[in-house]
């Protein structure tokens, strides 16, 4: 397909520009802010949608929603006041407005079995899952990437032998028994690492929440002993997702990688005399970012969710573990409001990778 | 003097599973500081040729020769670091569609600049004016606007343009162009190979001008070899070019159209399988 030619052929171009900003740059940031109105508009009907979804889930559930604030043995007179003080009597559209106004303000109801506000049970566990999430993606990116770029750049060759190994055992391994035998035997046996949970008993609650990262808050605090606790406490964990999100990672660039080492411009790189280091990283990698950072935002997304089984076998207080809890409790705020915020979640990491490709590719419209 | 380029007996040849494939099967030709047209079917070896004078046929592929010297000096079977160094700067290469081998995701600026400051270690705004000097002489007529444009936003013939403006910046001695204008709108073909020729001239550089249009070789060249399954079928001057004597050659002029004797069909090309081993001096 013909591309236009903006430029123009030499003899009717346009005059240039009488100074600053080339014309070309300007009308690229014009193109780009456009297009991220036009994001912000479908953000914000998904998430719209998002809600959509869980309030109709909420009403056609088979659970009395009143049943389960009053109790079995309420009056009916009781169950009315509760059902006309919950807008159950409202018309079911009025029921989603306020529903919705409930939800932007943060609130998610209470949740049956902690007894807490489900916004407040949800500030405790997600932070959790995020610290495990995020330290597991790293993992998988700091040494998926760059596996996946030389199991590429040396085809046939060794790495890209072990490599296969190390993702097809990745894919295939079920996450609970790597998950035991690490604990057996970095906890159990050899004793590097701590046991279950997030902290050691005696430092729990000791660092003043800040972010609830606690990695993080006991760097604020500048407790080095807290800090070396979590780390060994998380360190596992993170491993083992990082593991998984590197045979996933590590895949997908290598295929990527190949597609672009087998383009003509990879061969204009190399007539140019450039070594191989500056036409693999300099020239094929930066076309695969934007792919690339779908994929990592895609695992990243996933980890999110709450990798229940993980965050089981580690007595992972997160978000998976709680959702699932919830669920077989019939503690349907809890349930609701943990997908609202995994729904928010996903959503962001979708805008977040849209707005990476724009700035990244300059042939996005 | 010596030739800029000298190659004799070159073979390149791929394992395959019913054994070694040969692409290019003992090519000898010397070039000086003139354009030769290398022209032949699809598949008969030019563009491998043109590889492997620049040390890029990857492996598994081999390349073996009597002897490919640059300048005197041999640059068979040179070590990568060292092969490296002559690439860009004192040979280069054009390819086919500017639309694949420009980098997508840089600025044509970008692009020139690298080989640039690559082979003569000059500083960014040294490397940025010769950039600037080079659009302007391959005619690109806002320079300034193209050294900032991404590949996409320029059309073939600007393209390719800018090829000719990147590999010619380090002032190579050779420009190995593999069929340059074969992508290219009619309307602008005639234009790059005259500002080619132009700056090839000028700089007294040694072309190889890989074409499968006879024709264009013919107006173009000063010498012309003719390829046919991996070997040199025959070599002459390009204004004898209708002289020809080898069958091939013979067949690929009468495959042309011609204005001065228009006929009803063109003529299908012939092969025959004989000419495959035949060596140039022994054809009828
Ligand atoms: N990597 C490769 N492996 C095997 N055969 C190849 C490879 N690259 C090219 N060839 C073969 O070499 C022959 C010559 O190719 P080429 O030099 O590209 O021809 P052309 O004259 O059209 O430029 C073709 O038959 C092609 O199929
Ligand atoms: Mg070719």
């Amino acid at each position: 397909m013909a591309q236009p030619d903006i430029l123009g052929p030499p003899g009717q171009g346009v005059p240039p520009p009488a100074g600053g900003m080339p014309s070309a740059r300007r009308a690229r940031l014009g193109r780009r802010l456009r297009s991220l109105a036009g994001i912000a508009l479908s953000l914000a009907l998904t998430l719209l949608g998002l809600l959509l979804v869980t309030f109709v889930i909420g009403r056609i559930m088979p659970i009395d929603p009143v049943l389960k604030v009053v109790g079995e043995r309420a009056t009916q007179a009781q169950y009315d006041a509760a059902y006309q003080a919950m807008g159950l009597d409202k018309p079911i559209w009025q029921q989603f407005l306020r529903y919705m106004a409930e939800v932007l303000r943060g609130d998610f109801g209470r949740s049956i079995s902690t007894g807490h506000p489900v916004a407040q049970d949800l500030l405790r566990v997600f932070p959790a899952t995020v610290e495990l999430a995020t330290l597991g993606t790293l993992i998988g990116v700091c040494v998926g990437v760059p596996l996946g770029v030389v199991a590429a750049a040396r085809r046939g060759g060794w790495i890209d032998q072990v490599a296969r190994v190390v993702a097809l055992v990745g894919y295939s391994m079920p996450i609970f028994w790597l998950g035991l035998m690490g604990l057996l035997l970095f906890y159990g046996i050899l004793g590097w690492v701590g046991g279950p949970g997030r902290q050691g008993i005696i430092y729990d609650g000791m660092v003043p929440t800040v972010t609830g990262l606690i990695l993080i808050d006991s760097l604020v605090a500048g407790d080095w002993a807290a800090f070396r606790d979590a780390f060994s406490h998380i360190v596992l964990p993170a491993s083992l997702l990082g593991y998984f999100s590197l045979a996933y990672i590590s895949r997908m660039t290598r295929s990527f990688m190949l597609e672009q080492l087998s383009a003509e411009y990879v061969v204009t790189a190399r007539v140019k005399g450039l070594s191989e280091g500056r036409v693999i990283w300099g020239h094929a990698f930066r076309n695969i970012l934007v792919p690339l950072i779908t994929v990592i935002a895609l695992s990243f997304g996933s980890l999110l969710e709450g990798s229940v089984l993980t965050e089981i076998v580690f007595s992972w207080p997160g978000i998976g573990q709680y959702i699932t809890k919830a669920l077989l409790a019939g503690d349907m705020n809890a349930v609701l409001g943990g997908t609202v915020v995994v729904g928010t979640c996903f959503v962001a990491l979708n805008l977040l990778s849209d707005i990476l490709y724009r700035l990244l590719d300059p042939r996005a419209k | 003097m010596s030739p800029l380029l000298s190659v004799r007996n070159l073979r390149v040849s791929f394992p395959t599973r019913s054994g070694m494939f040969e692409a290019v099967r003992g090519v000898s030709f010397d070039l000086g500081r003139e354009r030769l047209g290398v022209v032949g079917e699809s598949g008969s070896g030019k563009s491998m040729t043109g590889r492997a004078i620049l040390g890029l046929v990857r492996p598994p592929g081999r390349v073996e020769a009597e002897r490919m010297e640059l300048g005197g000096e041999s640059i068979l079977n040179l070590p990568e670091a060292r092969m490296r160094r002559l690439r860009g700067s004192r040979i280069s290469m054009v390819m086919q569609d500017p639309k694949f081998s420009l980098n997508p995701v840089m600025t044509v600026g970008r692009q020139i600049m690298e080989g640039y400051r690559l082979h003569t270690g000059k500083s960014r705004a040294a490397a940025r004016d010769k950039a600037l000097e080079m659009l302007a002489a391959v005619q690109i007529r806002d320079p300034e606007r193209v050294f900032h444009a991404y590949p996409h936003e320029v059309s073939g013939g600007m393209g390719q343009r800018i090829m000719i403006a990147m590999m010619l910046a380090p002032d190579p001695e050779i420009l190995i162009a593999d069929e340059p204008t074969s992508a290219l709108d009619v309307s602008v073909r005639n234009e790059v190979l005259r500002i080619m020729d132009r700056l090839v001239g000028a700089r007294g550089m040694g072309l190889i001008f890989i074409s499968h249009d006879l024709n264009l070789v013919a107006q173009f060249c000063d010498r012309v070899l003719i390829m046919y399954a991996g070997r040199v079928v025959e070599e002459l001057p390009a204004r004898d070019l209708h002289a020809a004597k080898h069958p091939y050659t013979q067949g690929l002029l009468n495959s042309l159209p011609r204005l001065d004797r228009p006929v009803e069909r063109l003529a299908v090309l012939q092969r025959q399988e004989g000419w495959r081993d035949a060596l140039p001096a022994e054809t009828p």
